[in-house]
């Protein structure tokens, strides 16, 4: 049985670093699975799982000559991998609203607080450095019902954050 | 009555251009009836057509009357539909019966005006609008060699921000 690893590779960010990581662990055996790669303040990210018959150590080797020629991190993790096992959310939600500090904290805090469970989050800042405009969407599974949500959520709205959600009906056919 | 078994992608019978149905007999009914009895005794659906049972019919099933709050016609046979008519575009989350453990998200028309026949041959003429309409396309869509997939839009946000904003 193989065993699964996650593998998170952050660098600057430069052409063609996931067609050369993902060639090495392919030609070195790997079975890829689910991957997230995200720009980040211009730095690269990237979570993937792999599938690989060796250890830790042999997986860093594999891909010592790209970290080293990329200049990259990798991070390599084992884990206990499942595929086939995605949740579907049922809420979108999206924030926005001049940045400060705290805003992430206090908007996923009162959607824990209501029994949110959060599936994917993505945040950015946009605006200009003067006036950055912080700009978050969530989606996930309301547990206790949107009205819980939108109770929690109330709190946060008074101090100024746009917070909407969204429904997401998914149709199945 | 019986369950039929559901092909999954990649199966090529998923992707071929069905064939229009000529005859309006005791044998489509039963045909229906099966594939209805299918779409509602597997995984929660709202809808199905004849190529994912595996037939080339231009034969769809549509009925989302158990989701709440929404407008819709009940349960649907739609044999040889046409789309007569398509306003707005809308975007929402879809998966499907033939591509397991994936939802994406895919454009469709806000509004469909589609005519089609009956298990009886009757023709009939039907404006649909969100969710059902949405559920309509995507069973045209089955009729002709289409999946979801096919029509996956981005994951990231703008097109839900415009939405949204409207
Ligand atoms: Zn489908």
């Amino acid at each position: 049985m193989q065993q699964w690893f996650m593998l998170t590779v952050v660098g600057k960010d430069q052409p063609g670093i996931v067609a050369r990581v993902t060639t090495r662990l392919f030609d070195g055996g790997c079975n890829l699975g689910e991957a997230s790669m995200a720009r980040l303040g211009g730095n690269f990210t990237i979570m993937l799982m792999a599938q690989y018959d060796g250890s830790i150590d042999a997986l860093r080797r594999l891909l010592a000559p790209d970290v080293a020629a990329l200049n990259l991190h990798l991070h390599i993790d084992g884990i206990d991998g499942h595929l086939h096992a995605h949740v579907v959310p049922d809420t979108r939600i999206s924030v926005f609203g001049a940045d400060r500090a705290g805003i992430v904290a206090q908007v996923t805090t009162a959607l824990a607080g209501a029994g949110f469970n959060v599936l994917d989050l993505e945040s950015d800042v946009a605006g200009t450095e003067r006036q950055p405009i912080y700009v978050m969407h969530i989606e996930g599974c309301a547990a206790r019902g949107v009205d819980a949500l939108e109770q929690a959520l109330e709190k946060v709205r008074r101090e100024g954050v746009e917070v909407r959600l969204v429904p997401i009906d998914t149709m199945i056919g | 009555m019986s369950l039929l078994d559901v092909v999954t992608y990649p199966d090529p019978r998923l992707t071929q251009k069905a064939i229009a149905v000529a005859q309006f007999d005791d044998e489509l009914r039963a045909f229906v009836r099966d594939l209805e009895a299918t779409m509602r005794g597997g995984p929660p659906s709202v809808g199905i057509a004849a190529p994912q049972v595996g037939r080339s019919l231009r034969i769809a099933i549509v009925d989302v009357s158990v989701k709440p709050n929404i407008a819709h016609h009940g349960r649907l046979v739609l044999i040889n539909p046409e789309i007569l008519h398509a306003e707005g575009s809308v975007v929402g989350r879809e998966g499907c019966l033939s591509v397991p453990d994936y939802t994406g998200n895919v454009m469709r028309a806000g509004r469909v005006e589609v005519t089609a026949l009956d298990e009886y041959g009757s023709e009939m003429i039907y404006a649909f609008e969100g969710f059902e309409a949405r559920a309509v396309q995507h069973e045209i869509d089955h009729l002709n060699g289409l999946l979801f997939l096919d029509r996956l839009v981005s994951r990231r946000n703008d097109l839900f921000r415009r939405k949204v904003y409207k």
